[in-house]
């Protein structure tokens, strides 16, 4: 698609833009043919096959929704709710019920709505102190955490072992670094 | 039972705790046969996701056989193989009744800027999942789906997520015949989403990753194009330039957060966590597509806020849609499609795994070695049923 032109008033003198185009009739389109050794294609070019057309579509299909009021889930653990959406939902997850300081700190942070940064960064704040009482859980029930097991250093050494041995290297150098460092302040 | 357990960012490992008990006279207790590691497992495993407690279990890809119902269930009984939705759902408030099965509205009292997930924190409900031998399945009449005999299990376990959420993508990119798609992300769910596109008529698909051997593995499955992202100076520009100077009519997200690609959205997104996750590549789609053309997003982002150029979407009058998927409609077709032999989703696992190595699993996949695309896991009792009973398991 070559195209040159003249400006007016500069005569002489020729302007080259060899990518310009008008492209009136947009990119091509590959034919039916081209693409008939592709496996599945067009199936669901009519839209009716398509399931999530329209995205809303009532009644539901392929589900059999309880008759009535769903039935209560008992609340027998703390659950923090948003204040977005206010009393319990029928049905809710009761796993790793909100404690210690992390639960404290969630506690605050379910007073503020999902709208509101305090929130997450709370929430945020209290995963990370949870990970500390994770481990000190550990130690109290006698179980010193592998955490290099953990982070899956087994599969490091067996598909990456370049990579792990240069990361060894690196962390020796820098803990190296910082205890030499250390040592001589207090001269 | 034996189940992951989370314990700080990049740390699992598997450990035992009670088993789960009927909680609520709607739910089932099933025993795992299959559960995978999803790339939006990753988001919880790099600690990006707010209120992920210690010692939750993960795991939102999973089927098994029940094992115990409530006393309200009635279209299932112990012993039904069942593939289970990731989305735990009520099929009675106003959304489950519009279908919008991924956005219930009683089954989370945590948050409604997302609806129930299985395994993926309390923003999301607070259910443990599946990476487990037994998990609890709320509302057993609604989400799960039997699994019919000619259905291989690898099939089903990938039909509760990968499959529909890149079916899903595609769908909402509105495909027109001949349309050129572009999709970042070539991991399962980008794979899935470039299989959709051809099944809706597209005339071109292109998929985007800096991942070499996952680039390799969709040209070959999806038969498309694919581009590295790092062997190319400007993204926009690259694709406008793959597109007579155009720009895509669709293009679709499949990463998230976790997104490489820019030193700037890397700092900010992923290691500062001054918004919700990098943005990369929704400035990608929003900067790639044409002028009237569709965005669609799949990949995940935290609740709080991204960086994006919106003055670009209104300029050039874009239509951005996105959800989590709504499994449970897709279902009939996307089955329909693997028995016709369109789709066979079973040939891009890499990974079969006993659930008590979850730790070295989790990073295979996070680190993307051993040109891993998809993991399963194997609890140890569903291993002891496939020992006894080999034929019935497929």
């Amino acid at each position: 698609m070559e195209h040159h032109h003249h400006h007016d008033g500069d005569a002489g003198h020729v302007h080259a833009h060899p990518l310009q185009g008008d492209m009136a009739d947009g990119p091509r389109r590959p034919s039916r043919e081209e693409l008939a050794h592709i496996n599945g294609w067009g199936a669901d070019l009519d839209r009716k096959n398509r399931p999530a057309i329209l995205m809303e579509r009532t009644p539901a299909r392929f589900i059999h929704p309880h008759e009535g009021k769903l039935p209560q889930q008992p609340e027998n653990v703390e659950i923090l709710v948003s204040t977005e959406r206010p009393g319990i939902t029928p049905i809710f997850g009761t796993v790793q019920p909100p404690k210690g300081l992390s639960g404290m700190i969630r506690r605050l942070a379910f007073k503020w709505s999902e709208n509101d940064m305090r929130r997450w960064l709370l929430l945020l704040a209290a995963d990370r102190v949870n990970v500390v009482e994770g481990v000190g859980e550990d130690l109290v029930h006698g179980k010193v955490p592998n955490v290099l097991a953990e982070m899956g250093i087994k599969a490091e050494w067996e598909h990456n072992r370049a990579g792990l041995v240069k990361k060894a290297v690196l962390t020796g150098a820098v803990l190296g670094a910082a205890v030499y460092l250390m040592r001589r302040r207090p001269r | 039972m034996l189940a992951m357990n989370y314990r700080g960012p990049y740390r699992v490992r598997a450990d035992y705790k009670p088993d789960p008990e009927i909680e609520h006279p709607g739910d089932a207790i099933v025993r795992v046969l299959r559960s995978c590691i999803c790339g939006s497992d990753l988001h919880l495993y790099h600690g990006m996701v707010p209120d992920t407690r210690v010692g939750h279990t993960f795991g939102h890809e999973f089927v098994g056989e029940v094992v115990d119902v409530g006393r309200d269930v009635q279209t299932l009984k112990a012993g039904d193989r069942v593939l289970v939705p990731f989305n735990l759902f009520c099929g009675s408030c106003f959304f489950c009744q519009r279908e919008l099965f991924g956005n219930c509205h009683n089954t989370n009292p945590e948050a409604t800027a997302v609806g129930a997930i299985y395994g993926y924190s309390h923003t999301a409900g607070g259910y443990d999942g599946g990476q487990a031998e037994y998990v609890r399945v709320p509302m057993a009449d609604v989400g799960p789906l039997p699994i019919p005999d000619d259905l291989h299990l690898d099939d089903a376990v990938l039909l509760t997520d990968a499959v529909p959420t890149g079916y899903q993508a595609a769908e909402m990119g509105d495909i027109q015949e001949g349309d050129t798609v572009v999709i970042f992300g070539a991991g399962p769910v980008g794979i899935f989403a470039a299989k959709s596109a051809w099944l809706m008529g597209a005339g071109r698909v292109i998929v985007v990753d800096e991942v070499e051997y996952r680039l390799e593995f969709v040209k070959r499955y999806a038969q498309c194009e694919v581009v590295n992202f790092r062997e190319v100076n400007d993204m926009a520009e690259h694709i406008k330039k793959m597109t007579d100077w155009m720009g895509a009519d669709v293009t679709i997200d499949c990463v998230g957060g976790d997104a490489a690609g820019s030193i700037a959205q890397t700092l900010t997104g992923r290691l500062m966590k001054m918004q919700a996750g990098a943005s990369t590549v929704l400035h990608w789609a929003i900067n790639c597509v044409r002028k009237g053309g569709n965005v669609s997003i799949v990949g995940v982002y935290g609740p709080t806020f991204n960086m994006v150029p919106m003055g670009n979407v209104l300029n050039k009058g874009l239509t951005i849609r996105a959800n989590q998927a709504s499994v449970k409609r897709h279902l009939p077709r996307l089955i329909e499609h693997i028995r016709e032999g369109r789709l066979n989703p079973k040939e891009i696992i890499t990974h079969r795994v006993p659930l008590e190595e979850v730790a070295d699993a989790y990073h295979i996949f996070s680190s993307k070695l051993d040109n891993c695309i998809k993991t399963v896991l194997i609890p140890p009792s569903a291993r002891e049923v496939q020992a006894v009973n080999a034929t019935a398991l497929h």
